[in-house]
């Protein structure tokens, strides 16, 4: 059945569809939508939707429902993302699964509300204090939040980490004829828990792809967000700190290939524009626009995985490129990424706007 | 030590505790778990939250499903632990600090939800953990590290928040009247809906030291002397205004937020069918 939906819709029914049965937010444009929708769906199905009074309590809620055995999910917009950033450091740290679907506006502050942006790429990676590790997909139209919402929930309780959904006002606010699936894959994990006298909430075994106990299970666990052993008890020697934090990044660097997700056309040619959400879309129309009036092709990039960083897949796919043209709505965030993973031979050019108005294909053009 | 009360604690290596000499927790911690057995609770079905704070310590040395959250962020975090997991007892510990300042909203809206949590105050009238600094319940004129020409606030008074925002049980007690502690858990941890118990406890370490209060035991003396039980009271303008009122302040029914939650549940999909 083809439907007429939203980003923001298309999002709240892949997230219940992935197995999302609890949400807390705090409204807030442009994300609004999505706890609007779950305020109406989550209690039809046995599911649990709560109003917080601020984004710190949205965040803090998700993680306890989370650590549960509920999947739980909360979504915002950058003033409520700068609130929620130490519980989404809590998540990493106590390793607790959970999805955060960030509708990007235009910043500092209250900023622009109702305007898109794509500013919040660098807080998404590095919003909360501490080496941590992130995962963060990015959607460009409306079929393709529903999939990486999915996705994006899967990788959660693959990696048992919070994971980040990117979007901005326009994919969420935009409606597009689509075509979704009854049904979606929901990720089981490999490793089934040991019992209760064996368990232990940080064991090697727990790290990846593994069950792990649930409070309410009888296994009487205890999670922490100091830093901590293996059973979740503090600790202060070094080898046990060393090890725990080279656990985080080892989730994501063991399973990097599997998360980077990138789409390419016509990677050959001298120029490649680099793009993702909506500013991807402008370049394509840019793409196809030079080459019609060119009659040469113009390479194409667009990220799904803006972290972690798609590095080698971009090395790789710019081996024969002369320039690159990284096309965003912010000042410069992601360029600096792009240009520390790519030749220092290829010529680098930013296509920034920052005033809330989309990117044209003509400013993409005057610089190719 | 009693065995149906070792059961309840983790006797591995968490012991010794991390506390200071004389100070209070660690009386509760006890009177806590006497109440657990008294009241025969599963150690399977009890979930303990806390924040960040001496008294948020009390968890980890407790043998049930224990979650250890960020600074004023307990009651947030076992909302969504009551709310996935609604048969779960659960009791979040806390200091002045930790539930009255930095998470204070949270406090007056599960309250106001009346959603079927235990919090437990630890009112020592300071920030521990961090060595002594001025908190919402340090009374005015006194001295801590952050307010060393002595307090110019007014506290809190944290039955009056509990009432007005909705809570539907409201004890005080102390670490001096254990007995009387145990009678007012017991009475908070049998409530549906959301109750608070204020213990109020000595910080012979900072607090105390500060004040020129004396030891632990001096600090409890003054507990004793000082207090007086509500059900003593019989003309309320009798109470001189040195006297703090112990005793259940509060005690009334409302409906608990999990069951009209149920209950909307079963309504939309009645309808439905």
């Amino acid at each position: 059945m083809r439907q007429l939906l939203s980003g923001n819709e298309a999002t709240a029914i892949g997230a219940i569809k992935a197995g999302i049965r609890f949400f807390a937010g705090y409204p807030i444009t442009p994300s609004t939508e999505i706890a609007e929708y779950m305020a109406r769906e989550l209690p039809k199905i046995g599911g649990v939707f709560i109003q917080m009074e601020d984004e710190i309590a949205s965040i803090n809620a998700v993680i306890g429902a989370s650590a549960s055995g509920m999947k739980a999910m909360t979504a915002t917009s950058g003033p409520g993302f700068s609130l929620m950033q130490e519980g989404i450091g809590y998540a990493c740290m106590a390793e607790i699964p959970c999805l955060i679907v960030n509708v990007q506006r235009g910043g500092p502050a209250t900023g622009l509300p109702t305007k898109p942006s794509q500013s919040d790429v660098m807080q998404t990676r590095w919003g909360t204090h501490g080496d941590h590790p992130i995962v963060v997909f990015y959607p460009y139209n409306v079929l393709e939040s529903f999939y990486l919402t999915v996705k994006a929930i899967n990788t959660a309780y693959f990696l048992r980490v919070p994971v980040i959904l990117l979007t901005d006002e326009i994919i969420a606010h935009m409606r597009e004829a689509v075509e979704l699936p009854e049904e979606v894959e929901i990720y089981q994990p490999k490793r089934k828990k040991k019992s209760p006298e064996e368990f232990l909430y940080y064991s090697e075994e727990t790290i990846y792809d593994s069950e792990v106990a649930y409070f309410g299970e009888g296994y009487r666990i205890h999670i922490s967000g100091l830093t901590h052993r293996e059973d979740g008890f503090p600790t202060n020697k070094p080898e046990v700190i060393k090890r725990k934090l080279d656990r985080l990044k080892r989730k994501i660097e063991d399973n990097k290939e599997k998360l980077w997700d990138l789409e390419y056309q016509d990677i050959g040619a001298e120029v490649c524009l680099i793009s993702y959400g909506i500013s991807a879309r402008t370049a394509l129309e840019a793409k196809y626009i030079f080459e019609k009036e060119e009659k040469r092709a113009l390479g194409y990039i667009r990220l799904k995985t803006i972290w972690p960083f798609p590095d080698k897949p971009l090395r790789a796919l710019l081996k024969s490129a002369k320039k690159v043209i990284v096309v965003e709505m912010n000042q410069g965030q992601l360029i600096n990424e792009i240009e520390r993973a790519i030749s220092p031979e290829i010529e680098i050019i930013g296509v920034q706007r920052y005033d809330g108005e989309i990117i044209t294909p003509e400013e993409i053009l005057a610089v190719i | 030590m009693k065995e149906e009360i070792k059961n309840y604690l983790r006797l591995d290596e968490r012991f010794p505790h991390i506390l200071c000499p004389g100070c209070g927790i660690g009386t509760i911690a006890n009177i806590l778990i006497r109440t657990f057995n008294e009241l025969n609770l599963d150690k399977n079905n009890i979930c303990l939250v806390s924040g960040i704070g001496c008294s948020s310590r009390i968890p980890g040395y407790i043998d049930c499903d224990t979650f250890h959250t960020l600074h004023g962020r307990a009651i947030p975090c076992a909302i969504g632990v009551k709310l996935a997991r609604p048969y779960l007892k659960v009791i979040i510990i806390g200091g002045d600090g930790d539930i009255l300042a930095i998470g204070l909203s949270h406090f007056i809206h599960a309250a106001r939800r009346n959603i079927d949590l235990t919090v437990i105050i630890v009112n020592n009238y300071n920030y521990g953990m961090t060595g002594g600094q001025v908190s919402p319940t340090t009374p005015k004129g006194k001295f801590t590290y952050t307010t060393p020409y002595g307090n110019l606030e007014e506290e809190f008074n944290i039955y009056e928040i509990s009432k007005s925002a909705g809570a539907i049980f409201f004890a005080r007690s102390t670490t001096y009247h254990v007995t009387h502690l145990k009678k007012v858990l017991k009475k908070a941890l049998t409530k549906k809906g959301f109750s608070v118990v204020e213990i109020l406890s000595q910080c012979p370490t900072l607090y105390g030291r500060l004040n020129r209060l004396g030891d632990a035991v001096k600090m409890l003396e003054e507990f004793k002397n000082r207090t007086i039980d509500i059900s003593l009271i019989k003309e309320p303008g009798e109470i001189p205004s040195d006297k703090i009122i112990i005793g259940i302040l509060l005690d009334r029914e409302r409906e608990e937020y999990c069951e009209k939650y149920e209950r909307l549940r079963k309504a939309i999909n009645e309808k439905r069918d």
